[in-house]
């Protein structure tokens, strides 16, 4: 192990140019990499390439089928769904990564510290992690939403803060591993500092499990939103969400099924593409693991 | 066994309080009373409702005596339902939620574990791929697209199924079942393969083969008992998720359990109902969890030891 990280120190780049050459082998990865990048570059530009306003409406055309002026058809106040899906992405998306953001930020910096500082901090920090588990989570969401209202930021905090506990575990463990290796300690008799240690050695060293559960985390965060939204506990109109469209799909699906299956496959199809680069990330940064 | 158990409901007592302190706090900080709803209401009558919930008294002691109910195992009057207690509208869904969440844990384990099984029997051929990308489609299929896709084919399109209800009419148990338990049928036979191909790796299962044992043999009899440890071991996490499915469910089915009764108790602010429905999942829950530990235990003598070591 401390011939390998050696290394990695000499050569810069070799674990990620391997990582790389590995899950460029995996096409189905690929694929899943390709579509959330075009996914991205879409809800940025969303605004300019929309092919309507958001909030035009065309009451005397209502609830339409795909066509050619309408791509995937209009709702029952003749929106056109193409666009109301392309800013419910927007919205899904950025749930998606400032909610992982956030279980990203709190898991690694609770689990670098228990990891690295040990003893009876690390137990009690983990035994609150334990507790937490234990706890209903999705039902206290709801009650957070019921409570202060369903506000979008709040949702990102309390999704954010639900799904720190597993990446607080993956860290810590990784870190109480790598603290007992031989270059950290041949780090410490050299004198370097606790920051610098942590900063050259450790983080590097946890970045590619952090990474794959990232990855895998994104599309559970969305999943909740959609979840949440869905149950009208979520996301709010007038903005909207995947989530929320599929649910004013299920209202009219007897007459206008296109107004759930659209948005559904769009939202399946975006966790499609994370699952699978997902895995092919685990793959690819830690061959040890099998495929689930 | 027995002492891990107690130490685990020993350790759950902390945590319950924490969730009925947590949960009383964040229900008595929302922004606007209980029946601040009703405008027209004169200030003499919401003082007598105050009054009547308890809700004049500062708020450590309404906490003190709302602890002490809980203990009791009272969790007070709905705020909605008037002159129906909490319990009574708990009690009332439970039966329709426990039906529909056995049913959908058997179709998650029977499709799970024999979809994972037979994929680790044959890895990396047609029976592995085809298996495992269903089950990836079930992953990337939430219950609340699954269950209106349901409804839509097999009720309203091709009329095999009634689309709602829960024992009203004959079939209409089967599309709630099927949507609930089909994402843990996919985690289920994820999980399933990926323990199995490790326990069939393993010296015993090669010396069961030298032994010239059947392979129905080798895989029932000795590969599974260690390779389904894992899927033990989620079912009281699953459990947990099954709760929360059964909220999308219960709605789209119309069904009157547990879920529903949250759900709504959400939409109208009932602040009794959403307190004690918060405390008996976390209740739930934490007995699930201790019940698929100590399945896990007893089918493992390594963590049967284990256990025996640590209390």
């Amino acid at each position: 192990m401390d011939q390998i990280s050696l290394q990695q120190q000499e050569q810069g780049t070799s674990l990620w140019k391997d990582a790389w050459i590995k899950l460029s082998k995996n096409y189905l990865a690929l694929f899943g990499l390709g579509i959330l990048a075009l996914l991205c570059v879409i809800s940025i530009l969303t605004p300019w390439i929309a092919p309507y306003g958001y909030e035009e409406q065309n009451l005397m055309l209502g609830a339409t089928a795909p066509s050619l002026e309408h791509w995937l058809g209009t709702d029952i106040f003749g929106r056109d769904m193409l666009t109301r899906i392309m800013y419910g992405g927007r919205v899904s998306l950025t749930v998606g990564f400032i909610a992982t953001a956030v279980a990203l930020i709190i898991g690694v910096l609770w689990g670098a510290i228990a990891g690295f500082v040990g003893g009876r901090v690390d137990a009690v920090m983990m035994r609150i992690v334990d507790i937490m588990y234990a706890l209903p989570f999705m039902i206290f969401i709801v009650l957070l939403m019921v409570v202060f209202g369903r506000n979008i930021l709040l949702l990102f905090l309390a999704i954010g803060a639900v799904e720190w506990l597993t990446m607080a575990r993956i860290v810590r463990s990784q870190v109480m591993s790598l603290r007992k290796q031989e270059f950290v300690e041949a780090a410490h008799s050299l004198g370097l500092s606790q920051w610098t240690i942590i900063r050259r050695h450790i983080i590097p060293n946890t970045l590619g499990p952090v990474i794959v559960y990232t990855t895998l985390t994104i599309p559970s965060v969305m999943l909740l939103e959609a979840f949440l939204s869905f149950l009208g506990l979520g996301i709010q109109p007038p903005q909207s969400s995947w989530g929320l469209l599929i649910n004013y799909g299920v209202e009219t699906m007897e007459e206008y099924p296109w107004l759930l299956i659209f948005p559904g496959i769009t939202l399946s199809l975006t966790l499609f593409a994370l699952n699978f680069l997902g895995d092919g990330l685990r793959d690819a940064l830690d061959p040890r693991t099998s495929k689930d | 066994m027995w002492r891990f158990a107690l130490n685990r409901l020993l350790q759950a007592v902390p945590v319950l309080i924490i969730v009925i302190s947590a949960t009383f706090m964040l229900v008595h900080s929302a922004p606007g009373g209980p029946f601040s709803a009703d405008k027209a209401v004169p200030p003499e009558v919401i003082k007598a409702l105050e009054a009547q919930y308890n809700l004049d008294q500062p708020l450590w002691k309404q906490y003190i005596s709302y602890l002490g109910d809980v203990v009791q195992g009272d969790f007070g009057p709905s705020f909605k339902y008037s002159g129906r207690t909490v319990n009574e509208l708990i009690a009332a869904g439970i039966p329709a939620t426990a039906e529909l969440a056995l049913y959908a844990m058997m179709v998650a384990l029977i499709i799970g574990v024999s979809a994972g099984v037979a994929a680790a029997m044959r890895p990396n051929t047609m029976r592995d791929y085809v298996p495992m990308s269903a089950a990836m489609l079930g992953i990337c299929m939430p219950s609340f697209l699954l269950g209106p896709l349901l409804v839509l084919i097999f009720g309203i399109y091709l009329e095999w199924l009634p689309v709602s209800g829960w024992g009203d009419m004959p079939g209409d148990k089967i599309m709630p079942s099927i949507t609930l338990g089909t994402g843990y049928a996919a985690y289920i036979a994820r999980l399933s393969r990926g323990s199995m191909l490790e326990v069939l790796s393993q010296d015993y299962i090669r010396t069961a083969r030298a032994k010239g044992l059947s392979e129905p043999v080798i895989i029932f009899k000795h590969a599974m008992r260690g390779g389904l440890i894992p899927v033990v071991a989620f079912l009281g996490p699953a459990f947990a998720g099954l709760l929360g499915g059964s909220f999308v469910v219960e709605t789209i089915f119309q069904i009157p359990g547990l879920g529903r009764f949250y759900v709504q108790a959400a939409f109208n602010r009932d602040y009794t109902m959403i307190l004690g429905m918060t405390i008996f999942f976390a209740a739930l829950i934490i007995l699930f969890n201790l019940l698929s530990d100590m399945l896990a235990i007893w089918l493992d003598p390594k963590l049967r030891q284990q256990a025996r070591g640590n209390n």
